[in-house]
């Protein structure tokens, strides 16, 4: 009964209703964005919580430096995905939903268009 | 008590894995496909350090580091798929 695996065990938990939160909102959510928005931001802090719990509840193995590097490693290359599966959907013509009131990609591009 | 609390934080990101699976058959287009898969990936790589700090093999990590660099490459060649083709 150490404090720092139950602190490790709570952060544990916590991230991982951060996944399920995500996952719930991608099940949910009405078009491609906000699915992307929901799946990407709650699954980056979910999975940094995570395996930030993990490390810390087992100390004993020695595995906070590998664990350290993954996170850094999530933490620089999701938004980079999800940025390029964006910008992919809006080139392919993936509709907004209904309730969306503005799309600046494609005020921006009419206006590149009309200068050129 | 540690113990149990990780233990149900695990089967909880299973629910998250199964429920990302569904939006994964049903999704109506490509790009929900990718982004579910995605979602997926990070929530494996949670699972896979869960598993290597429970049976206390450091080499695990290093599976799940290379899985998330593999995982990037593949969703950044979908993404280009998606946008212009092959």
């Amino acid at each position: 009964m150490n404090l720092l695996d139950i602190i490790g065990a709570i952060i544990t938990l916590i991230g991982s209703l951060f996944l399920l939160l995500g996952s719930i909102g991608i099940l949910r959510m009405p078009d491609v964005y906000n699915r992307m928005q929901a799946g990407t931001k709650a699954t980056t802090l979910g999975s940094m919580l995570f395996l930030l719990g993990l490390g810390l509840s087992y100390i004993e193995c020695g595995c906070i430096g590998r664990i350290i590097i993954l996170i850094l490693f999530i933490i620089f290359t999701n938004p980079i995905s999800s940025h390029a599966l964006a910008r992919a959907a809006h080139h392919a013509g993936v509709k907004l939903t209904e309730k969306s009131v503005r799309d600046n990609l494609r005020d921006d591009e009419q206006k590149e268009g009309a200068r050129t | 008590m540690a113990e149990v609390i990780i233990s149900i934080a695990g089967y909880i990101a299973l629910g998250a894995l199964a429920l990302s699976f569904i939006r994964m058959i049903i999704g109506p287009t490509t790009a929900d496909r990718a982004v579910a898969l995605d979602t997926m990936t990070i929530i494996s790589i949670s699972l896979i350090a869960f598993i290597a700090s429970r049976s206390m093999k450091i080499i695990y990590l290093d599976v799940a580091t290379v899985y998330a660099l593999i995982s990037f490459l593949g969703v950044i060649a979908v993404a280009r798929y998606i946008e212009r083709g092959i």
